[in-house]
């Protein structure tokens, strides 16, 4: 797994890095059929990678919230629209705050970690051990993670979005006293479902398939090393966060 | 085990938070909310042009939602749009003269589909027709009328159609 280059260019490198990295993806996804069998321990991740997380996404998604209601309350009451507080707030977090800022902070609280799992198992030759105990690491160490990831990503970012909207109703409607029934109607008058609430479901999937295949494939060949491995750490939030918002602006330019 | 156990049930709760909030978003605070589906009958109404009208645009009798629109066709034969208005068995004392507009909201809001009440002591049905309809007013149109002076603009309102009472401005 380590034949990387020794020394190369910056731009030889960065090609090999995702070259490797596709390959890393088909390898996992021919490893997924062969994971259903350790169905538990996909489980024991989503438990991880999503219960874990919970916190820090409800917190962040009430600030989000309560910080846009906030500030679009200030904009639009210059245009005497703030009435469209809500309808506003919505959309921008159903289409990109919701998925991304949580993708963001997943990348953060689960990518690091399974990135430090497994590079310590990468440097404890325990990826070897199981190789000798005919256990296939990618199909119980790997895809499982692959997977919960996939699974857990939307439901965080629903989380997230419920929580940021009832955050924005609360500065928009219970402080600064817009009118309750302006605020939800034109809501629901103005959001729809399949373009709205549903985009932003597919994007989380993706982005959670995004951040722990980064994570997993930079603990998987990482140096094993205690060096490696913190180098690996900071590789997984750097390039997750830049490979998301890259994905998030291909997958708004097609499903709009 | 029991850890295997509490893990599970945290799986299980994270899970189920998950699907909760995917639904309250999807069902409180989108368009969907917008129409409960309770019981309703079927009017018909046709017109010679709906203007922006759209599937589930309400149905309103002195401005409160008594319904919404179930379908936007074109009748092939008669060249106009045929609208099914879904409205809530609630309201079912309609009398069978009440005349259908299409309103548009403010002056650039959405079109809603307005009734005026008429004096007939038959109410209407289910499945029965709206015979006194006046269409959306175009603003282009209006523009145009006014601009050529009050000529004929082609494609306007049918000026056989028995009109209802002064478009009322909203």
């Amino acid at each position: 797994m380590s034949d990387k280059p020794a020394r190369g260019s910056l731009i030889g490198d960065g090609l090999a890095q995702i070259g490797a990295l596709g390959l890393f993806l088909l390898q996992v996804l021919a490893a997924v059929p062969r994971s259903l069998r350790y169905f538990a321990e996909t489980v024991r991740q989503v438990f991880f990678v999503g219960a874990m997380s919970l916190v820090i996404i409800m917190t962040c998604g009430l600030f989000i919230g309560l910080v846009l209601g906030l500030q679009l309350y200030d904009v639009l009451s210059r245009f005497g629209s703030t009435a469209s507080v809500g309808t506003v707030v919505a959309i921008a977090l159903y289409r990109e705050l919701g998925p991304v800022v949580t993708a963001l902070l997943f990348a953060g609280r689960a990518g690091t970690s399974i990135t430090a799992e497994i590079g310590l198992m990468r440097a404890t030759d325990q990826l070897a051990a199981m190789e000798m105990m005919a256990v296939d690491p990618l199909a119980y160490v790997v895809a499982p993670r692959f997977l919960a990831g996939i699974i857990a990503m939307p439901l965080l970012a629903s989380i997230f979005n419920a929580l940021a909207i009832l955050g924005s109703h609360a500065v928009a409607v219970s402080w600064l006293g817009l009118d309750n029934g302006t605020f939800w109607s034109n809501m629901t008058g103005a959001v729809d479902v399949w373009t709205d609430v549903m985009n932003g479901v597919w994007k989380s999937a993706v982005f959670g398939g995004v951040v722990t295949l980064v994570a997993t494939f930079q603990g998987y060949s990482t140096a094993p090393t205690s060096e490696g491995v913190a180098y690996a750490t900071t590789r997984t939030v750097v390039y997750s966060s830049i490979l998301t918002l890259a994905i998030d602006f291909l997958m708004t330019a097609f499903l709009m | 085990m029991t850890q295997r156990r509490s893990h599970q049930i945290g799986t299980g709760l994270f899970i189920l938070l998950g699907f909760a909030a995917l639904a309250y978003l999807a069902t409180q605070t989108t368009s969907l909310a917008n129409y409960r589906q309770g019981a309703t009958y079927a009017l018909k109404a046709r017109f010679t042009n709906v203007g922006q009208l759209k599937l589930r645009a309400p149905v309103k009798i002195a401005g409160v939602r008594i319904g919404s629109v179930s379908g936007i066709q074109l009748e092939p034969d008669r060249l106009e749009a045929l609208v099914t208005l879904a409205v809530d068995k609630r309201y079912d004392q309609l009398p069978d003269d009440s005349a259908a507009a299409v309103f548009t909201s403010g002056l650039l809001g959405d079109q809603y589909v307005a009734l005026k009440p008429g004096g007939s002591p038959e109410m209407f049905k289910d499945g029965d027709e709206i015979i006194l309809t006046q269409s959306s007013m175009q603003l282009e149109e209006l523009i145009g009328k006014y601009l050529v002076g009050g000529g004929d603009a082609p494609g306007g309102d049918k000026s056989a159609k028995p009109a209802t009472p002064e478009p009322e401005t909203h």
